[in-house]
């Protein structure tokens, strides 16, 4: 049997008396692309932040490459390297040039010289096609360009998993595409992804699997086409209606 | 109404000047041998408080931040330790720590077969150096509650672990927020430092104390002590705005 890349068996969690995850089963296979959609305050930022420890899960199995995810601290840390994370908020490190922002993770955790930590961000900065701006500090980019240097930012560690929470929320509209046609070749390029994302074009363009959270629970879940034209649960197709509208 | 009160105390002032008390500058006076001589006096208790102050102030740096991190800490018994610690050491006043330290201290060391002696110069820096550490621990506690929790997370999802992340993500940004009230601490610890004259350091109120005692004239010689203090604590100021401006043209971009 080969191990998925990500298996998360009945997984349960609460916030203090809020029971945010409800029973989340979920297999990604390794080179999937997985869309999670849904309402504000479903659990689905929880799913992502539980599957590279952000978050800790009571119950349940969260299993990465067939192994087993615990609380111990040295575990979390090598299990967060290995798993990239593109964040809402872009989270780059205001006080550190591009560069230094793409270097800092490789040279201190994968222990890479500098030159060759170096190299690795001007490859990746390429890869996300602002090569020209390594010099420059986060603050200096705009919204589309820091979060396309987040993105090289966790290419960098070479990860086996790349998690979006919402990539493209905090983005104007006009910088929004610049960042999806980044992720669409990502995918492409054969990268396995998870994406909290309402960006249902995209999703049709590059999920194996579409999964639909309300209210904690995986409300529905298949494969695109299915999941456009013919929504099974009410809920879903609520929601479907709701943001397709425009 | 309130001039004519000014004018009044201004009266009684001036009569009690001129009519019973009679100034003594000449004490502190350059221009005459004498009191060169006292001046130089006074003046040279200033390099010992300027060490105090130092030597303090950075271990209290170091110890603040060794305080402050188990409270950012997940575990409870971490967090609980720095509350002790804090809630404990601000509520002690300088004076009797002092004396705490410089008389009890040796006492205890003896009782475990350890000789070690302590001066007044150690006794004091030791004192203020703790008793200034719980202040420094709650300004680095804001500093770095001050940065959003986004960066941490950032900073893990690259692989980086709670030490990494506190020095290279974090405190790089907290310092330039903690670099104020940390300059205040540093000039409270050089007035406070005034304490160790008790315990017989020759700092600048010891020798203004000695210097009363042989000369007479408290006013003069308490207002040169007083003027500096002023001094010291304007080069500081000075010295932190200057820190500050190039720590914040760093950051601008």
């Amino acid at each position: 049997m080969s191990n998925a890349a990500v298996e998360l068996v009945d997984v349960n969690k609460w916030f203090g008396d809020f029971h945010v995850l409800k029973d989340i089963n979920l297999t990604v296979q390794g080179g999937e692309k997985v869309v999670i959609c849904g309402p504000s305050g479903s659990g689905k930022s929880t799913v992502v932040r539980c599957i590279n420890r952000l978050e800790e899960h009571q119950s349940g199995t969260v299993r990465l490459d067939g192994v087993d995810l615990t609380n111990d601290q040295k575990s979390i840390t090598a299990i967060q390297g290995a798993v990239g994370m593109v964040f809402q908020q872009f989270n780059l490190f205001p006080h550190l040039s591009v560069l230094d922002n793409l270097t800092l993770g490789p040279m201190k955790s994968l222990g890479l010289s500098r030159r060759d930590a170096e190299t690795r961000a001007h490859h990746y900065l390429k890869r996300v096609r602002i090569p020209e701006q390594f010099d420059k500090r986060p603050a200096q980019l705009s919204g589309g360009q820091q979060q396309r240097v987040a993105i090289a930012r966790s290419l960098c560690m070479e990860p086996k998993l790349l998690l979006f929470d919402e990539p493209t929320s905090a983005l104007d509209p006009e910088m929004i595409s610049e960042v999806l046609d980044v992720m669409v070749e990502l995918a492409v390029d054969g990268m396995t992804m998870i994406v909290v994302t309402h960006e249902m074009g995209f999703a049709r363009k590059v999920a194996d699997q579409m999964v639909f959270m309300d209210h904690g629970e995986i409300v529905e879940r298949g494969t695109p086409e299915a999941f456009f034209t013919a929504p099974e649960s009410e809920r879903c197709r609520t929601f479907l209606s709701q943001i397709l509208q425009h | 109404m309130k001039r004519n009160v000014f004018a009044l105390m201004s009266l009684v002032l001036l009569t009690g000047c001129s009519s019973s008390a009679t100034w003594g500058w000449y004490v502190i006076d350059p221009r005459t041998p004498g009191g060169w001589i006292n001046v130089k006096f006074l003046v040279s208790g200033m390099w010992n408080t300027i060490q105090i102050s130092v030597i303090a102030a950075l271990i209290s740096i170091l110890l603040g931040l060794l305080v402050a991190l188990p409270g950012q800490s997940r575990s409870r018994g971490w967090r609980l330790i720095n509350r002790i610690y804090v809630e404990f050491i601000r509520s002690i006043p300088l004076l009797p720590m002092l004396f705490w330290v410089f008389y009890g201290l040796p006492i205890i060391f003896k009782s475990m077969g350890l000789n070690i002696p302590i001066d007044p110069f150690w006794g004091a820096i030791i004192t203020l150096a703790i008793s200034d550490s719980a202040f420094t621990a709650e300004i680095y506690r804001a500093g770095i509650q001050s940065i959003a929790r986004g960066q941490s997370e950032a900073a893990q999802t690259v692989g980086l672990n709670y030490v990494q992340t506190m020095r290279y993500v974090i405190l790089p940004q907290a310092i330039r927020r903690i670099l104020p009230p940390l300059a205040n601490q540093f000039i409270y610890i050089v007035k406070m430092s005034a304490f160790a004259s008790v315990i017989g350091m020759q700092e600048l109120t010891r020798r203004a104390n000695e210097l009363v005692v042989t000369e007479y004239r408290p006013l003069e010689i308490y207002s040169l002590l007083i003027v500096e203090y002023l001094i010291l604590v304007l080069i500081i100021s000075a010295g932190v705005r200057w820190l500050e401006r190039r720590m914040g043209s760093d950051e601008r971009i």
